[in-house]
C-alpha cells in the first residue's frame, strides 16, 4: 500500500547521468527506418534527374567550349530574342485571360449548389485528365484554315482569317487548355473563405462592390497567384500548343529547344535556352511564395495534381 | 510479462530536447503495484512527457526507468507489455470494435477461440457487450473510449498508462467514466499510471497524486494528504482553492503579515520565508470582531461576492493589499453579512498550514 | 448568396469554353473523309476500325500501357515509401527532402525532356521503352508523394503509438495499420502515376523511335507527320472514357455529401 507522503525534496543529483541507453533509441530507429524508405526514390530522382539536370546547366556554360559563349549567342543571334519575347509575351496574355476567365467561374463554383458545382467541377476536371493530344487536336481542326473559326469570322464580316500557324491561335488555344489549371488553385482558396465575411462587411456600410473588392478580393489574392504562376510557367515551357498549332516562324522558346536539342544535337545551346526558362520560373515561383505564401506555388501543383480534395 | 507483477521505478529521469532546458527534471515515484497514481499538473509541465518515456515513445536523457524491477530503456514500446489510452482514443478506423480490442490478442498469438472468449468478456467489462461488429465512426465519444479501455486491458498487462483520456468529453460523460475507470481499477487490480492536468479528476480517482510543475515533482502524496498539507504554493493553488498569505513567520510562533500577527504552532526550526494558507472551508465570518473566538487567527475582509450553491455558501473576499480569497460556508450561517459589507475572516491554527514559496526548493515537512 | 445573372452568365460561358472545343473530336471520329474537315461531310465508322486493327496504332496502344504501367509501379512504390519516409522525419529535415522530391514538378517539361534526351543518349536509353518508363517514372513520383503524404497527415499519429503500445512491433504496425489506412492515397497516386503516363506527349517525343511510339507520339505525328484522321477517334475514345467516371464521381460524391450534411 502506497506509503505516506514522499518529501520529494530528494538530495542534488550526483554530477554524472545515467549511462546513455543503447543504440535502439525510439529517435534513432525513426530516423534509420525512414532513410531507408525514402533512399530508393531520392537515388532514382538523383540518377535520372538531378544528375543530368545539373549536367545540362553546366554544359551550358562548357559546351562547346568553357565560358559564355552559348549565351552570348542567344542574345546576339537575332532570332533567339524575339522568340524569348514572343514566349513572354504569350505566357503573359494566356495567364491574364486565364484569370480574367477563370476567376468568376471558380466564384460561381463556391456559390453552386452540390449538384451544379459537381457538373462544374467535372467541366474542369475532365479537360485535366483527358488526352492532352486531343484537345490540341479539337483546337487544329477548330481553326484551320476552311475551318470553323474562320467561317464564324468571315460571318461577322472579318474574312480569310488565318489563325493555325499564328501566334494568336496558339494563344488561344493555350489559354482554353492551361484555364484548368488556373481554376482548381483558385477555387481550393475560395472555397475556404467564408461568405459571411461579405455580409458582414455589407453589415457595416460596405456596398456589394466594395464589401467584393476590399474583403473577398484580398482573401482569394493567394489563389490567384498560385493560379497565375501556375499558369505562367507552365505557359512558358509549352510545347504541344505551339509545336501542332504554331509555325517555325512564330516559335515559342520550346519549339527552338526542340529543334535544337533532336536535330542539331546542340546541347550547349539547347541547355542555355533551358537555363533561362528556368530562372524565369524560379523568380515566379519566388514572386508568388512572397505574395501568397510559403508553400502555395507547390500547393498550386499539387492541386493540379491531385485535381480535387 | 514483462512488466512483473506492476511495480514502477522511475529513477532520476530527465528529458532534455536537444540542449533546451530539462522538461522533465529528475523526477523520482516509486509506484508499488496495483497502485492508482495520478501524474497532476499544467500543460508543459512534463507528465506526458514522463508518460511516454515509461511508455518508450519518448527516449531518456537520462535516468531509468523500471517496470517490475526490470530497467526497460532497452526495449521499445511493443515489448514492454502495458495497455495504453489515448486522448482520442485511437481506435483504429478500419476495423470493428471487436477487431480493435483482439488486436493485441492477434499479436501475441492467442489461438482463435480463446480471442473471440477474452474479446467477448472485456467487452461486457466495460459494459458495451454485443457491439463488437460496430465500427468506431458509428459510436459516441463515452463508448469510443470505453473500446480503447477494453483493448487496453484485454491481455492482461500489469500495468494501464492512461494519457488525459478524459479531456476530449463533456461534463456529465467525464463523471461517468471516471467511474467506470475507478472501477475498473477495483476490479483488475492493475498499476494504473493516469495523466491529467484536472484536480478533481485527480483527487476522486488516485491512491496517490504526484504534481508536476516545469519538469519537477513537486510533492507526491495520497489526495487527502496534499490537500491538507500542500507543501509549497504552487500546490496549495493547483491543488484546491485557498487563502495564501505572503508574509514571514516571526520567532516565537508569530505569523506576520500586512500588519497582522498570527499564532503558529510547532514553528521551531523553520524558516522564514512562508506562505500561510488556510482552505475555504475552513474559514468563518463574523460580522463583528466581538465574535471572533480568543485563541482564533483573525483577518480583516471585504465581502467582494456572495454566492448561494445549493449545498453552501460561497463568498468571495478581498483582503486588501492585492490579496483575495473566498471562504466556503454552511448555507445558513450568514447572519448580518453582505456583499459589500466589511467582515473579520477567522480560523482556528490547527486549520492553517504553511507552504514555501517557488524560490526555496525545499519545502518544510511539518504541518503548522 | 445569390449570384447576379452577368454572373451565371459568364460561368456558363466559360464552361462552355472549357468543353465545347474539346467535343469536337467525337463528331470528326466519324467523318468519311481523310482530311481534318470539319464539320464531316460524310459519315463512318473506318476511323474506330483503324484505331484498333492497325499496327501502327494498336502497337502504339499497347506501348503507352507497357509504358503506363511500369511507370505505375515503379513511381507507386518509390513515391510510397518516399511519403512513409518523409512522415518519420523532423519537420526542418522534411522540408528538405520535400522539396527535392517534388522537384520535378516545378521544372518546364520541355527542359526535363532535353536533359533526359542528353542523359539517355549517354546510356543508350534513348529510344528504348523502358527509358520512356523511367522518364515517366521521375514525372510522376512527385505525385505519388503528394497524395500518400495527404492521406498521411490525415492520419491520426496516436494510432501507430496504440499498435506499439498494443504490442506490434514496427513492422505489424506497418502492415496492419499504417498501410491500410494510406491505401487510399497510395491508389490516388497510382492513379495519377498511370495517366501522368499514358497521356505524357514532351518525353515521348523526345525519346522516341519507330519502334517504340507511344499513342500521344502515335497521334502527334498524325497531324505533324502524315495526316491520318485516326486521331480523332482515339481523342474521342479518351475523352470518353475519362469524362464518364469523373461526372459518376463527382454526382454521386455530392449526393452523398447532401445527405450527410447541409
Amino acid at each position: 500500500m502506497p506509503a505516506s507522503t514522499q518529501p520529494v525534496d530528494a538530495p542534488p543529483p550526483a554530477a554524472a547521468p545515467a549511462p546513455q541507453p543503447g543504440p535502439r533509441t525510439a529517435a534513432r530507429r525513426r530516423r534509420v527506418a525512414a532513410l531507408l524508405l525514402l533512399l530508393p526514390a531520392c537515388v532514382a530522382l538523383f540518377l535520372f534527374f538531378v544528375l543530368p539536370l545539373l549536367n545540362i546547366v553546366v554544359g551550358s556554360f562548357t559546351d562547346p567550349e568553357p565560358g559564355l559563349g552559348n549565351y552570348v549567342a542567344l542574345f546576339t543571334d537575332g532570332y533567339t530574342l524575339a522568340v524569348l519575347g514572343r514566349t513572354l509575351l504569350v505566357a503573359l496574355v494566356v495567364t491574364l485571360a486565364g484569370l480574367l476567365l477563370g476567376y468568376p467561374y471558380a466564384y460561381m463554383m463556391t456559390l453552386a449548389g452540390p449538384t451544379t458545382r459537381a457538373v462544374m467541377v467535372t467541366v474542369v476536371l475532365v479537360p485535366f485528365w483527358t488526352s492532352m493530344m486531343a484537345r490540341n487536336f479539337a483546337w487544329m481542326v477548330l481553326i484551320q484554315d476552311g475551318g470553323v473559326l474562320q467561317k464564324l469570322f468571315g460571318l461577322v464580316g472579318l474574312d480569310g482569317v488565318t489563325l493555325l500557324g499564328t501566334t494568336t491561335g496558339v494563344a488561344l488555344s493555350m489559354t482554353q487548355v492551361l484555364l484548368p489549371f488556373m481554376v482548381l488553385p483558385l477555387f481550393s482558396v475560395m472555397q475556404q473563405i467564408d461568405h459571411r465575411l461579405l455580409l458582414a462587411g455589407q453589415s457595416l456600410g460596405a456596398s456589394r462592390l466594395s464589401a467584393f473588392r476590399k474583403v473577398y478580393l484580398p482573401l482569394s489574392l493567394p489563389g490567384v497567384v498560385s493560379g497565375a504562376s501556375l499558369v505562367f510557367v507552365l505557359a512558358l515551357g509549352f510545347y504541344v500548343t505551339p509545336a501542332l498549332l504554331g509555325s517555325p516562324q512564330h516559335a515559342l522558346i520550346a519549339q527552338v529547344i526542340s529543334v535544337r536539342t533532336r536535330e542539331l544535337l546542340d546541347f550547349g545551346g539547347a541547355g542555355a535556352l533551358g537555363v533561362l526558362i528556368l530562372i524565369v520560373t524560379l523568380i515566379a515561383l519566388a514572386a508568388s511564395r512572397r505574395l501568397a505564401g510559403a508553400g502555395s506555388a507547390v500547393a498550386a501543383h499539387a492541386v493540379a495534381a491531385g485535381g480535387d480534395r | 510479462m514483462t512488466t512483473g507483477d506492476g511495480r514502477i521505478e522511475l529513477v532520476d529521469l530527465c528529458k532534455r530536447y536537444g540542449s533546451g532546458p530539462l522538461v522533465v527534471d529528475h523526477v523520482n515515484i516509486d509506484i508499488a503495484p496495483g497502485e492508482f497514481l495520478t501524474l497532476l499538473g499544467p500543460s508543459g509541465s512534463g507528465k506526458t512527457t514522463t508518460l511516454n518515456m515509461i511508455a518508450g515513445f519518448t527516449d531518456i536523457t537520462s535516468g531509468a526507468i523500471r517496470l517490475g524491477g526490470r530497467d526497460v530503456a532497452p526495449l521499445p514500446p511493443h515489448r514492454r507489455d502495458f495497455g495504453m489510452v489515448f486522448q482520442n482514443y485511437a481506435l483504429f478506423p478500419h476495423m470493428t470494435v471487436a477487431q480493435n480490442v483482439a488486436f493485441p490478442l492477434r499479436e501475441r498469438k492467442v489461438p482463435k477461440p480463446e480471442i473471440a472468449r477474452r474479446v467477448e468478456e472485456t467487452l461486457r467489462l466495460v459494459d458495451l457487450a454485443g457491439m463488437g461488429g460496430r465500427r468506431p465512426h458509428e459510436l459516441s465519444g463515452g463508448q469510443q473510449q470505453r473500446v480503447a479501455l477494453a483493448r487496453a486491458v484485454v491481455f492482461s498487462p500489469s500495468v494501464l498508462l492512461l494519457d488525459e483520456p478524459l479531456s476530449a468529453l463533456d461534463r456529465k460523460l467525464r463523471q461517468s467514466l471516471q467511474q467506470e475507470i475507478k472501477r475498473l481499477h477495483q476490479e483488475l487490480k492493475l498499476t494504473f499510471v493516469f495523466v491529467t492536468h484536472d484536480q478533481d479528476e485527480a483527487m476522486s480517482l488516485s491512491d496517490r497524486i504526484a504534481v508536476f510543475n516545469a519538469g519537477r515533482v513537486e510533492r507526491i502524496g495520497t489526495p487527502a494528504e496534499l490537500y491538507r498539507d500542500p507543501g509549497t504554493r504552487f500546490v496549495a493553488g493547483f491543488l484546491g482553492e485557498s487563502n495564501l498569505f505572503t508574509g514571514r513567520l516571526r520567532p516565537g510562533g508569530v505569523y506576520e503579515w500586512a500588519g497582522h500577527k498570527w499564532a503558529v504552532r510547532d514553528a521551531d526550526g523553520v524558516p522564514a520565508e512562508r506562505d500561510l494558507v488556510v482552505r475555504p472551508e475552513r474559514l468563518r465570518l463574523a460580522a463583528a470582531p466581538a465574535d471572533v473566538p480568543e485563541d482564533a487567527n483573525s483577518v480583516q475582509a471585504k465581502v467582494t461576492g456572495l454566492y448561494f450553491q445549493g449545498t453552501h455558501l460561497r463568498a468571495e473576499l478581498d483582503y486588501g493589499d492585492g490579496t483575495t480569497g473566498c471562504a466556503v460556508l454552511p448555507p445558513d450561517s450568514v447572519t448580518g453579512i453582505a456583499a459589500g459589507s466589511g467582515v473579520t475572516a477567522y480560523w482556528r491554527p490547527e486549520h492553517q498550514v504553511l507552504v514555501t514559496p517557488p524560490a526555496d526548493p525545499h519545502p518544510n515537512e511539518e504541518n503548522a | 448568396m445569390k449570384a447576379r445573372l452577368w454572373l451565371k452568365i459568364v460561368a456558363v460561358l466559360v464552361g462552355l469554353f472549357l468543353t465545347v472545343p474539346t467535343l469536337v473530336v467525337i463528331p470528326m471520329s466519324f467523318s468519311s473523309s481523310q482530311t481534318f474537315q470539319f464539320p464531316p461531310s460524310g459519315w463512318s465508322l473506318q476511323w474506330y476500325e483503324n484505331l484498333f486493327t492497325s499496327p501502327a496504332w494498336s502497337t502504339a496502344i499497347r506501348n503507352s500501357l507497357q509504358v503506363a504501367l511500369v511507370t505505375t509501379v515503379l513511381a507507386t512504390t518509390l513515391g510510397t515509401a518516399a511519403a512513409l519516409g518523409l512522415n518519420r522525419l523532423t519537420p526542418r529535415v522534411r522540408g528538405v527532402a520535400t522539396g527535392f522530391l517534388l522537384s520535378p514538378i516545378i521544372i518546364p517539361n520541355i527542359l526535363i525532356a532535353l536533359v533526359i534526351f542528353s542523359a539517355f543518349l549517354r546510356l543508350s536509353l534513348n529510344g528504348t521503352l523502358i527509358g520512356i518508363a523511367i522518364a515517366h517514372t521521375a514525372l510522376a513520383l512527385p505525385f505519388v508523394v503528394i497524395a500518400v503524404t495527404a492521406r498521411l497527415q490525415g492520419m491520426d499519429a496516436a494510432l501507430q503509438r496504440a499498435g506499439s503500445s498494443l504490442g506490434a512491433g514496427p513492422f505489424s504496425v506497418f502492415r496492419k495499420i499504417t498501410l491500410p489506412l494510406a491505401l487510399p492515397g497510395v491508389l490516388s497516386g497510382a492513379i495519377l502515376a498511370f495517366v501522368t503516363s499514358f497521356d505524357e506527349v514532351v518525353l515521348a517525343l523526345f525519346l522516341q523511335s519507330p519502334s517504340t511510339l507511344t499513342l500521344p507520339v502515335q497521334m502527334f505525328n498524325s497531324v505533324t507527320v502524315q495526316i491520318d484522321p485516326t486521331i480523332s477517334a482515339a481523342s474521342s475514345v479518351m475523352v470518353l472514357l475519362v469524362s464518364v467516371p469523373i461526372l459518376l464521381a463527382q454526382v454521386i460524391g455530392a449526393r452523398r455529401g447532401k445527405a450527410g450534411r447541409q
